[in-house]
């Protein structure tokens, strides 16, 4: 009892350092632009920032691009999932493909593939296939990587006994590879969607025409600083939630 | 016979899993080089006999040589301030209860972020050069190495700390003796994991740049529809890329494998 007690303000406390730190943040920034004359075109007021935020938010002018980069990023995630998937489960059924393909899409997984942006878009030119192709490049690697891992390590002894019963390929699959398999997969899905997700903005950010990641570019090169701050924001904020809900549902299809 | 080629782990496949995978890697470029010969226009996409042929001309490119000895300049630097940072950040917050349950989640929120948002504003502030390209990768590189060292801290198990002072160890020996060790894996994975990100943030930064280094190369090359030499400066990055990451790998399991 006392333990938890204990344990409780603890917890209480460490929320009201947190909460200080942030408030002190916000007001070193505040005090940056109103008192110590930091150069607006650096450092815009947060007062303005919020204004700004306001307007991205109330005008909608936000919706053209958001929708174009969920495009980008609902394409990409498609072909990476089936891509991944399919190969994935392919290669998980046998030990020796395993030990041929793991390594390599390890080691390429681990280079910054954003690298081949521009053949992408040499390829594909500066419109949204460029970004499509790309995403689902990077997201492939995670989902591969992970369903190939949940699908090569099904229990043996589950696989003999089902077989033992008399399961069919099909019965196999449903009732013992797949739930096996589902968790680590599932993860493996989660962080493509992330990757993807990075992908498609910072290809945007790169070289694009339009989409989120543009949109915070062409502001800060025109320098509407208070308004690249907000759209900073609101992209951080649109971020958080896609995570937040993927994060959600692979836990939901962790427990079914 | 027919139970000889039985499925199974004792089944001996006529090729080693390497060989094989050199195998692979040889076909897909072999289609690679048909596909680009027979199919594809020559200024979008070029064979890799002849990407392999240009690598001589790109670094002959005026200019490209010291684009990429400043982008490893970058890179080397970006990675070290990484480790410094992050090693003692992760130690304060690690070693400290409270420290960690108050910080730990403001690291994670940060980690979590979508740093190529503030990619236009780094460049704004640091300008085109080497500094801002420093400070998006060590943006990168902080935060995996700082978990990394503040939960390998945390792991530590009460029976060794209470054994290390009954035997009157010093502070210092504490931790020399019984800390350091025991965070030496989790560093190394970490650092490994700050290499991914310091080349990340620190290519994103080049590219992103297209008036000076890397980026200006890539945008030249593109405009020139010369996608040999696109592909040359791109493969050698990459080389440069695989070389740092697998340095990084060969210290973690040579660091790591006592515990094995």
């Amino acid at each position: 009892m006392r333990r938890t007690r204990a344990g409780s303000t603890g917890r209480f406390w460490s929320r009201v350092v947190q909460l200080a730190f942030l408030a002190c943040l916000l007001l070193l920034w505040f005090l940056a632009t109103t008192e110590w004359g930091v150069n607006q075109l650096l450092l815009p007021n947060p007062i303005a920032v919020w204004d700004q935020l306001l307007d991205v938010v109330m005008s909608g002018e936000f919706v053209s691009d958001l929708i174009l980069t969920l495009e980008e990023l609902a394409a990409a995630f498609a072909i990476a999932i089936s891509l991944g998937v399919t190969l994935g489960y392919l290669i998980s059924r046998s030990p020796y493909l395993i030990k041929v393909f793991e390594p390599l899409f390890a080691g390429i997984y681990a280079i910054p593939i954003i690298l081949f942006l521009p053949l992408y878009v040499l390829v594909l030119g500066l419109g949204p296939a460029s970004k499509v192709a790309l995403g689902a490049t990077i997201g492939f690697f995670p989902i591969v990587l992970n369903t190939i891992a949940g699908f090569g390590t099904v229990d043996q002894t589950l696989q003999k006994a089902a077989r033992s019963m008399g399961a069919n390929g099909i019965q196999m699959f449903r009732y013992v590879l797949f739930p096996a398999a589902l968790p680590v997969m599932l993860a493996g899905l989660r962080i493509g969607f992330t990757v993807a997700l990075l992908s498609v903005i910072g290809s945007e950010t790169l070289a694009s025409l339009a989409g989120l990641g543009h949109r915070i570019v062409n502001l800060a090169e025109s320098m509407e600083m208070a308004r690249t701050f907000a759209y900073i924001v609101f992209v951080v904020a649109i971020v958080a939630v896609l995570n937040t809900v993927v994060s959600r549902l692979e836990a939901r299809g962790r427990w079914r | 016979m027919a139970v000889m080629r039985a499925d199974g782990p004792h089944r001996k496949s006529w090729l080693q899993p390497g060989a094989s995978r050199l195998a692979v890697i040889l076909a897909l470029l072999g289609a690679w080089e048909i596909a680009a010969r027979l199919y594809v226009d020559r200024d979008f996409l070029s064979p890799p006999s002849i990407v392999l042929v240009s690598l001589g001309d790109v670094l002959g490119t005026p200019g490209v040589p010291e684009a990429l000895g400043l982008t490893l300049y970058e890179l080397t630097i970006a990675f070290v301030l990484s480790v410094i940072i992050g090693l003692t950040v992760g130690l304060v917050i690690g070693l400290g209860r409270f420290a960690h349950r108050s910080f730990m989640p403001i690291v994670l929120l940060l980690y979590g972020m979508p740093q190529i948002t503030i990619l236009p504003i780094i460049i704004l502030l640091f300008g085109i050069g080497a500094p801002s390209k420093i400070a998006f990768g060590v943006s990168h590189g902080v935060f995996p190495i700082t978990i990394a060292v503040a939960a390998g801290v945390q792991n530590l198990k009460a029976v060794l700390l209470v054994s290390a002072r009954s035997m009157g160890a010093s502070r210092w020996q504490i931790f020399r003796y019984v800390v350091f060790p025991q965070m030496v894996p989790s560093f190394f994975a970490g650092m490994r994991l700050g290499m991914t990100g310091v080349l990340l943030g620190v290519l994103l930064a080049e590219l992103y740049v297209s008036t000076a280094g890397i980026g200006y190369f890539t945008g030249i090359f593109t405009q020139n529809l010369d996608s040999a030499k696109l592909l040359g400066l791109v493969s050698i990055l990459a080389a440069m890329a695989i070389v740092l990451n697998e340095i990084v790998r060969r210290a973690e399991v040579h660091y790591s494998r006592w515990r094995a």
